[in-house]
């Protein structure tokens, strides 16, 4: 047999092979994945909705905000609405703040009906390891100090870090990832007191 | 196989003949996952799994392989089984999945499997090959372990600190003997002095 037909069909045969041992692995894993990612989704949302009461299901209230908006980031930014007995509770973002020190950080900002701070989480980040990163809620207070605070504690002038003039901490070695967030935040309780109707109205209509 | 020629085959996987230390080979994860205990061992277990699954096929399919077309046959061998080992970390390791990153798939441009291909699964036996992809990828797994080890005491203060990314469970601390550390053994530098520390001193001990 000419020895390109040859290759071509040992190649063939291999890539078949291949293909169905990933294909296997593929269908025994797929069940567990999608479970894994489901619940890292609910334990990251933890942090914002602690000490919310709520009935609704969280992750299944996910809606996008595609881009352009006002929320911090140039992507689509995403929001979780909670409920309790079809009366909205809070909104959680996922937002996207841009200037930190290395690339955007993913924060996850909890605000419940009254303008309130529920809990901040840093999601996803490259800022550097030892000083930045201490924004995580596992290495420091720091995110903990937005806990309750709204647009009018303090007045949006007031939400900047102590450096620039403003109520927030910032860490020591490191203002530039903090400041990114404070903003962040601030940015992000602006779009929900402009939006606040859109952001559950959006969600009332899906359920009906 | 007598008992002096196994212990043999052992030395030089661990020591003469190591993968990372003597023959410097998948450099790129090993500098770059390493700034903890638990990422080197999750990575070198991964890199160990696939380089003895890669060994025994290139080894059971050696005789239908032409020669012009081996490489690219191994290529899709290593892709299959990176990808295989890299849903079984979703499934069952998704923390350490997540810690890890891109360098799971990137398993696959580590030359030490495809060089443990074509230098020895593609001449031997699948037993023995099995056997050599065993103890190669033990020595990478050990130096992985050991740098990991060095970095994390040194940059952090703690000893083998989130093994619940393997074990599950809630965060464990590990031994934390320090709060922080000397920042420069988990940024990118520390990896190379690290390295080059390992690799002197293996030297050093040879000499004698």
């Amino acid at each position: 047999m000419n020895s390109v037909v040859k290759s071509g069909i040992t190649l063939a045969v291999i890539a078949g092979l291949c293909t169905a041992l990933v294909a296997l692995t593929y269908t025994a894993t797929a069940a567990r994945i999608e479970a894994n990612e489901q619940a890292w989704l609910e334990r990251s949302l933890q942090p914002a909705l602690s000490g919310l009461f709520f009935d609704s299901g969280v992750t299944e209230s996910m809606m996008t905000i595609p881009p352009p908006h006002d929320l911090p980031g140039s992507e689509a930014a995403i929001v979780y609405r909670v409920y309790a007995e079809d009366t909205p509770v809070a909104a959680l973002f996922v937002v996207s703040a841009r200037d930190g020190y290395a690339g955007p950080i993913r924060v996850l900002v909890g605000i419940d009906v009254s303008g309130a701070v529920t809990g901040v989480h840093v999601l996803e980040h490259r800022e550097t390891p030892g000083l930045g990163d201490r924004v995580e809620s596992g290495k420091s207070d720091w995110v903990h100090q937005f806990d309750g605070r709204s647009l009018v504690d303090p007045e949006p002038a007031g939400w900047a870090i102590k450096r620039d003039g403003g109520q927030f901490d910032q860490l020591t070695g490191a203002s530039v990832t903090p400041r990114a967030i404070v903003k962040a935040i601030r940015d992000t309780l602006l779009y929900f007191e402009a939006h606040r109707e859109e952001v559950f109205v959006a969600l009332q209509e899906e359920v009906e | 196989m007598s008992a002096s020629n196994f212990v043999d085959r052992f030395r030089n996987g661990l020591w003469y003949e190591n993968p990372g230390l003597v023959q410097l080979l998948g450099l790129c994860p090993l500098l770059a996952v390493t700034s903890t205990f638990v990422n080197g061992l999750g990575l070198g277990i991964a890199t160990l799994a696939v380089l003895m699954a890669s060994n025994a096929l290139v080894s059971a399919t050696r005789r239908w392989i032409q020669p012009q077309i081996r490489i690219p046959i191994y290529v899709l061998i290593i892709a299959s089984l990176v990808t295989c080992i890299e849903l079984i970390f979703k499934a069952w390791f998704p923390a350490l999945d997540r810690s890890l990153g891109i360098f799971i798939p990137l398993i696959v441009t580590n030359c030490a499997i495809v060089a443990r291909a074509e230098v020895f699964a593609s001449k031997n036996p699948v037993a023995s090959s099995i056997l050599d992809g065993f103890v190669m990828g033990s020595g990478f797994a050990l130096l992985l372990m050991v740098i990991g080890l060095i970095r994390e005491l040194v940059g952090h203060g703690s000893i083998m600190s989130r093994m619940d990314m393997l074990f599950g469970g809630d965060a464990m601390r590990g031994i934390v003997l320090t709060d922080g550390g000397w920042l420069l053994a988990i940024l990118p530098p520390g990896a190379f002095f690290s390295l080059a520390l390992a690799i002197a001193l293996k030297n050093a001990i040879d000499k004698q």
